[in-house]
């Protein structure tokens, strides 16, 4: 099938010296072509048949990239779609890096953005080649060759792509390929191509990690420290060695936890609950839930460690003196955990130059850093083979690495010959950390007697995500973690004298970017205030936020035109009781309207109206299902997720515990793209932080109960 | 242990410890991997299968109890129902990460094989045991709702 995954692998075709074109940028954006080049940075390849690979440099989460990348390189190329295959590229850290950020990292919703032009003119270089190969062969002027569909032709002549393979390898390519202009596009933003994973998804042949099976394998799962920070201090294996595949059991060198080997998941699994191991909680985490969010209020109740902007504490008070109306709120928000449906997981095993990982991996550039270090290797040394990831949200990029370097001490302990499977069980992913942060966010607004905002004071307690990682220096300025107050000190909505204050802390919980990251809880907490607010000042809440944004400033013309959209499609009136947020995300524009119905403190969110722009919709369906997934995944996250602890230890197991969104908690959902030639901008991300809050406002549309503390079960609301 | 299973039309022969969950006789043991992991616990159905036509949870389901029974995985669907299942699911292009699709293909299979004009809360009845993460719900009703007016016609 040629929707299915071509796992030939363009390299080896190429080794093997079939005719193949590739077309490709190098670091420095020139281009390269020919079997001489096949190593240099290729995107495209041709075959004799006429069908075009696509390398495709980031992970398929689900979000769509192998549909996305792969519409880029067809456009210009006016290739069949039916013809598109897709191949997953190697880890290289030059030839695939994410242009926004300098390494091979999937994340931010930047697939699309970073790789619009670079994947176009990849596809416009393969284009180019093959009109002048016709050109040649049939002896006719370049433009009298003409492509569409799959088919060149020129005349009464036509051919497939795959017919001047050879004569195209003997061509220079041109420096710089010229795309198309948008008015010339047939497949960007027009047509709903079929996903490319669709088929091989719909019928079990689409290959995870999870499914990788390596000849003498040994299957391991990790007994970790019941509370965070713990190390191994000793360890006990009669038990364990009681259960039939059980091989063996070994403490990783870094203590954190011990190896369980097995001859199959199963038995790794009963004979890590069977192993006894004693722990030395010295350098634990012993605190439960409660005792934590004392020590966030205790935070917020004294002076702010940081100051995120210009105005102070002072000023922003002073500036509200007379203010008419005054809104003040704390807003708390839990751990959480991202959940992906495959459990965590990848294979490693030797190579005569190393290892090499079988993951679904998301940054093979952080894998290969940290394991080089890890196990004495190069980076070069370290391969990965990347697969499907069943879901992400963010869990599988991390600067740490966490299941790979536990995949990598397993095998290190094992001897360093056996390949070995590591894999998470859902209590491991529940209760394995790298949580949305904790935060609690204390905020006060004053408004005047038009209700035009006056000032904001806002401080934030919140455990910072990327302060202590490589990333500090792009992320952590004035000792402020940005993922902490994004969405917020750099709001579009024009707000006069706001201090934004954050204190931070240090703790061995460890904490991730969590879809959407610190957008999670600051647009809840921004537009619950704006609701408050409008409430307070009896003002529509659309028309307030309409009068904050400044229409002159391009950003905000595109805000206040995505949240028009999104109150003409709901038919939006003043005094509506239903809910309404706006967020501005990952360069991407989004408004919500939500409808809920609540009987008995039940609710049942009915209906959500998302108007988003994002640019240039390169595929408008794989969008309108982002929009849908989005908003899907933040429902039961702000219903009813949290991740607690007792003494250190988590409470939440598995998904009774931590009860994701159903199918019958699902409203229903209707998208609306607002038209755009600006560059395309993410959609993996910008649906979940609108959400939450035009629910949360819907239902204190409905009942006038303002959630502020999260999950919404805590103010007694079931969701069905 | 050695068990002799019929799945997917085929007989088998596999050496498991007793207990063992089906879902990991057929994943390690007969590499059909299709059938997914999710939960363990029978709170996401991602290891759907059919035990005699119907849909059962296979990671809590013990070797044990399987006897000459007939399994069928994502791997063996063939008939015409499951055939237009799949149709509608890639007309719809429901899935996004793919993980949970073969337990919910296997629970709408199952579904309208037992009742081909399901009323929406006949629909959420049925799938509200399987997850998706990457919440495709909307697709998913709508693709059932497909499925059987194509079953029909
Ligand atoms: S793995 Fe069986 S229901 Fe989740
Ligand atoms: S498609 Fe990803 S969990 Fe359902």
């Amino acid at each position: 099938m040629s929707q299915t995954i071509s796992r030939r692998g363009f390299l080896k075709s190429a080794a093997a010296g079939s005719a193949v074109m590739m077309v490709g940028l190098n670091a420095g954006g020139l281009l390269a072509v020919g079997s001489g080049d096949v190593v240099v940075n290729p995107f495209v390849s041709i075959n004799q048949e006429g069908e075009i690979t696509v390398v495709i440099k980031h992970f398929e989460m689900g979000q769509g990239t192998t549909t996305g990348l792969t519409t880029l390189v067809a456009e210009e190329l006016d290739a069949d779609w039916q013809k598109m295959k897709i191949d997953f590229a190697p880890a290289d850290g030059i030839r695939y890096k994410n242009l926004f950020f300098g390494a091979q990292l999937t994340g931010g919703s930047t697939a699309i953005a970073n790789s619009y032009m670079q994947y176009r003119e990849a596809g416009a270089m393969a284009r180019d080649l093959l009109v002048r190969s016709a050109s040649a062969a049939w002896g006719v002027s370049p433009n009298q060759i003409q492509i569409r569909n799959g088919v060149i032709s020129a005349g009464n002549k036509t051919a497939h792509f795959g017919e001047f393979v050879k004569e195209a390898m003997a061509l220079k390519p041109i420096d710089k390929p010229i795309t198309k202009t948008p008015d010339q596009f047939n497949l960007i933003g027009k047509l709903k191509l079929p996903r490319k994973d669709s088929q091989a998804k719909t019928t079990g042949q689409a290959m995870f990690s999870m499914d990788v099976k390596l000849p003498g394998m040994l299957y391991v799962a990790i007994h970790r420290s019941p509370k965070f920070g713990g190390k191994v201090s000793s360890l006990n294996l009669d038990d364990a060695k009681k259960i039939g595949g059980f091989v063996d059991a070994k403490p990783l060198a870094n203590k954190a936890g011990v190896a369980v080997y097995a001859k199959n998941t199963w038995e790794a699994f009963k004979a890590r609950d069977a192993l006894k191991v004693s722990w030395d909680f010295s350098g634990a985490e012993t605190r439960g839930t409660e005792e934590m969010r004392a020590e966030y209020t205790r935070l917020v109740d004294e002076p702010a460690m940081f100051n995120g902007l210009p105005t102070t504490k002072e000023a922003a008070n002073i500036a509200m003196q007379d203010a008419e109306h005054l809104v003040e709120a704390d807003f708390q928000f839990p751990f959480l955990s991202h959940a992906p449906m495959e459990p965590l997981n990848c294979v490693i095993e030797k190579t005569p130059n190393g290892v090499r990982f079988h993951d679904g991996c998301q940054g093979p550039s952080l894998v290969q850093g940290v394991v080089a270090y890890v196990l004495g290797l190069e980076q070069a040394q370290v391969e990965v083979k990347t697969y499907y990831a069943g879901g992400s949200f963010g869990r599988r990029a991390n600067v740490n690495a966490d299941y790979h370097v536990e995949a990598a001490l397993a095998f290190q302990a094992y001897g360093g010959q056996t390949p070995v499977k590591l894999v998470w069980s859902r209590e491991d992913d529940i209760r394995g950390g790298y949580y949305r942060p904790m935060s609690l966010h204390r905020a006060k607004i004053g408004l005047d007697a038009k209700g035009q905002l006056l000032g904001w004071d806002h401080h934030v307690a919140a455990q910072p995500i990327m302060k202590g990682t490589p990333f500090e220096a792009m992320v952590v300025h004035n000792g402020i973690d940005h993922t902490s107050v994004e969405g917020l000190s750099d709001t579009l909505y024009q707000v006069p004298n706001m201090s934004m204050g954050v204190s931070d802390f240090k703790s061995v919980i460890p904490v991730l970017w969590w879809r959407s990251v610190g957008h999670s809880h600051t647009a809840f907490v921004m537009e619950s205030l704006m609701d408050m607010a409008a409430a307070k000042a009896k003002r529509d809440p659309v028309a307030l936020r309409l009068s904050l944004l400044d229409q002159a400033d391009a950003k905000g013309q595109r805000m206040a035109n995505t949240i028009k959209a999104a109150r003409d499609m709901a038919n939006w009136k003043e005094g509506d009781k239903r809910g309404f947020a706006s967020h501005f995300s990952f360069n991407t524009y989004v408004a919500v309207v939500a409808d809920v119905s609540v009987k008995a403190k039940q609710v049942h969110v009915d209906k959500l109206y998302i108007a988003v722009d994002c640019g240039v919709a390169i595929n408008p369906d794989v969008i309108k299902a982002q929009m849908e997934g989005g908003a899907g995944y933040a429902l039961g996250a702000i219903a009813r997720n949290e991740v607690t602890l007792d003494k250190g230890e988590v409470i939440e197991a598995n998904f009774p515990q931590y009860q994701p969104t159903r199918l019958g908690d699902m409203p229903e959902i209707e998208v609306e793209i607002v038209r755009s030639n600006e560059a395309p901008t993410g959609v993996g991300e910008p649906a979940v932080p609108p959400t939450g809050p035009a629910i949360a406002n819907a239902i204190y549309a409905v009942t006038g109960v303002r959630i502020t503390d999260l999950p919404m079960t805590k103010a007694g609301f079931t969701f069905s | 242990m050695l068990y002799k299973l019929k799945v997917n039309g085929k007989a088998q022969e596999v050496e498991a410890e007793p207990g063992t969950p089906l879902l990991w006789v057929i994943r390690d043991e007969l590499d059909l991997t299709g059938t997914k992991f999710g939960c363990g616990v029978a709170a996401c159905g991602a290891c759907t299968v059919h035990f005699q036509g119907a849909p059962i949870r296979s990671c809590s389901f013990p070797i044990d109890a399987v006897g000459d029974n007939e399994i069928t995985t994502i791997e063996g669907l063939e008939d015409k129902t499951a055939k237009v299942v799949q149709a509608a699911w890639n007309e719809k292009d429901v899935v996004q990460c793919g993980y949970c699709q073969s337990g919910q293909i296997m629970s709408a299979v199952g579904l309208l094989k037992q009742n081909p004009s399901p009323s929406d809360a006949e629909i959420e009845a049925a799938m509200q045991g399987n997850v998706c993460r990457c919440a495709t719900y909307v697709r998913i009703k709508d693709a059932i709702k497909t499925a059987a007016k194509n079953l029909e016609a």
